[in-house]
């Protein structure tokens, strides 16, 4: 077998799903080859030859690629996957815009955001926004699959000696363009990849509120999230959303400050290690899944918090 | 312009996922099925086109037995102007669903198609993505602004990190992501209106596209349930534990 990887990257550095989804492909079993397509993007091939279980690195260097508009890149990845068994992705924004396309052009199906390997072609998946999980065997010869970052181990960032292959075939469908983007810049860690999440939920009352939790962040090192009532009500963005239609964390230590615990959210981050809730509603679901539950104003519980760290 | 929209009759999203005690599947019987949210979205969202001027006619369609013309029924109780219902019993995966409304986009020639990113039952997030490649049509998925200016369609998107913003070529394929907009709720003349709008029935049969499987079911069951903790009385006991029961902090 031979398990072809989609590299997750902003042209410079090499995105740490891409890691999760080489764990992934580690169950799975056979050789390993990272493709990385971008624009001026080789020191992040340079970074994917070193990951740990790499065999080989496939680097395609275009303009066409630079913003990873699925159009161009997607028959790339159908091209150069015809000679692998498995075609594997992260299962964040940019994974899940391209890989289906490239699984429709390669004319098979795509099992979405894997959370458990079974065998080579049976793989575990959440469905109804994680309230079942399916056991799904594929039935296909080349085996498209995104790969949920929180339900496997980062692999080794260091240790591998893959060889870089440049491989020349340069797709632009004419068919869209990059226009813009707006970053939301924070000096706090990446929700998915913090080691800390505090979130805040309708409970919060106004986006200013949020302004209690960001300083126990800050003391903790801990990454802002939000519920979905909490960015419906337009107190923060949609970026900060944790649950199944936002974001999915799995941190070693996850505080959930005024939310209710809605199973949409509960989808997002039931597999942190320690879950702690305050709210003063003592009958909120959170507190089922909750390792500590405080019942308490929030508004006197989190400023004394963060007193306290 | 034509815009053409999918919808999905799905579990509505109120009521409780409960698996069968074989585990084969969940159970779907008795239920309360509703338009999928997002797909609700993408009706919004062509029906603020045609009012905007953009659009001419919005269609609907739906895959599924005869009880999805319930959802195409909602759908032009929102605004659409027809409908169109693949009968099919069998639940197609997302190649097939790609594959049929592949087939519609051929006749009917949409200027824009909008799907929901994801239906709240499989959660694949395939479709839209899949139809744009059997088209050779450019995707703005998980939209929160689609804004049409002349051949081009603007789809500001949802990335992780923030707002991306492309701009694909008519014709295009968007799906939709929760900030798009706001549903409107179907008013009680609009309801009754919307049943004498037209609807047409179609078959995979007759649109020539066999469905396959790419996927077996093998089992299907409840996730792993959380044991439940402990209340603590006050933020110095929760810190306490925090530090040395949980070490964490």
């Amino acid at each position: 077998m031979a398990i072809l990887i989609v590299a997750e990257h902003d042209n410079a550095t090499l995105k740490g799903a891409t890691l999760h989804a080489v764990s992934a492909a580690a169950q799975i079993g056979g050789d390993v080859a990272v493709l990385v397509a971008g624009e001026g993007c080789q020191a992040v091939a340079d970074e994917a030859a070193k990951v740990a279980g790499v065999a080989k690195v496939l680097l395609a260097d275009n303009a066409a690629y630079g913003h990873q508009l699925a159009e161009n890149v997607a028959p790339l990845v159908a091209e150069l996957g015809k000679d692998f068994s498995h075609i594997l992705a992260p299962a964040t924004t940019t994974g899940k815009n391209l890989l289906p396309r490239v699984a429709a052009l390669l004319d098979v199906g795509q099992i979405s955001e894997i959370v458990a390997v079974e065998g080579a072609d049976t793989f575990k998946r959440p469905i109804y926004a994680g309230n079942a999980i399916a056991t799904v065997k594929s039935l296909d010869a080349i085996k498209v699959i995104t790969v949920r970052g929180t339900a496997f181990d980062a692999a080794a960032a260091e240790g591998g000696s893959a060889s870089v292959e440049a491989v020349g075939a340069a797709h632009d469908a004419g068919k869209s363009r990059f226009v813009g983007e707006e970053v939301a810049v924070s000096e706090r860690p990446e929700l998915t990849a913090a080691r800390v999440v505090i979130s805040g939920g309708r409970g919060m009352g106004n986006g200013e509120n949020f302004a209690l939790i960001e300083k126990v962040a800050d003391k903790l090192g801990a990454a802002v999230g939000a519920s979905r009532a909490a960015v419906d009500a337009g107190f923060v963005p949609n970026d900060m959303q944790v649950g199944q239609t936002g974001k999915i964390v799995a941190p070693e230590l996850y505080i959930a400050v005024g939310i209710s615990g809605a199973i949409q959210h509960l989808a997002g981050m039931k597999d942190s290690k320690v879950i702690v809730a305050i709210n003063k509603d003592e009958e909120a679901p959170i507190f089922q899944v909750a390792d500590y539950g405080l019942v308490a104003d929030l508004f006197e519980a989190v400023p004394e918090l963060e007193g306290k760290l | 312009m034509k815009v053409l929209v999918t919808v999905k009759r799905v579990l509505d999203y109120n009521v409780k996922v409960r698996v069968k005690a074989d585990q084969t599947d969940v159970d779907l019987t008795n239920v309360k099925m509703a338009l999928n949210p997002f797909c609700e979205i993408a009706v919004e969202e062509a029906v603020r086109l045609k009012e905007a001027g953009i659009a001419s006619e919005v269609v609907v369609v739906s895959i599924g037995p005869k009880a999805v013309q319930e959802q195409i029924r909602t759908a032009l109780a929102l605004g659409a102007d027809r409908g169109i219902q693949i009968e099919t019993d069998a639940m197609p995966e997302s190649l097939s669903v790609a594959k049929l409304l592949a087939k519609i986009v051929e006749d009917e020639k949409p200027g824009l198609v909008i799907l929901g990113k994801q239906a709240i039952d499989s959660d694949n997030n395939q479709s839209g993505q899949m139809l744009a490649a059997l088209t050779g049509m450019g995707q703005g998925t998980f939209a929160s602004e689609v804004k049409v200016e002349g051949e081009e369609v603007l789809v500001t998107r949802e990335v992780d990190g923030g707002l991306q913003t492309v701009g694909l070529k008519l014709p295009a394929i968007v799906t939709t992501d929760l900030r798009l907009n706001e549903p409107r709720y179907a008013s009680l003349p609009n309801i009754m209106k919307a049943k004498k709008k037209p609807l047409d029935v179609k078959t995979p049969a007759d649109l020539g596209v066999e469905l396959r499987a790419h996927t077996e079911l093998l089992k299907v069951e409840p996730p792993a349930e959380r044991a439940g903790g402990i209340k603590v009385a006050s933020v110095e006991e929760l810190v306490e534990k925090l530090k040395n029961e949980a070490k964490v902090i």
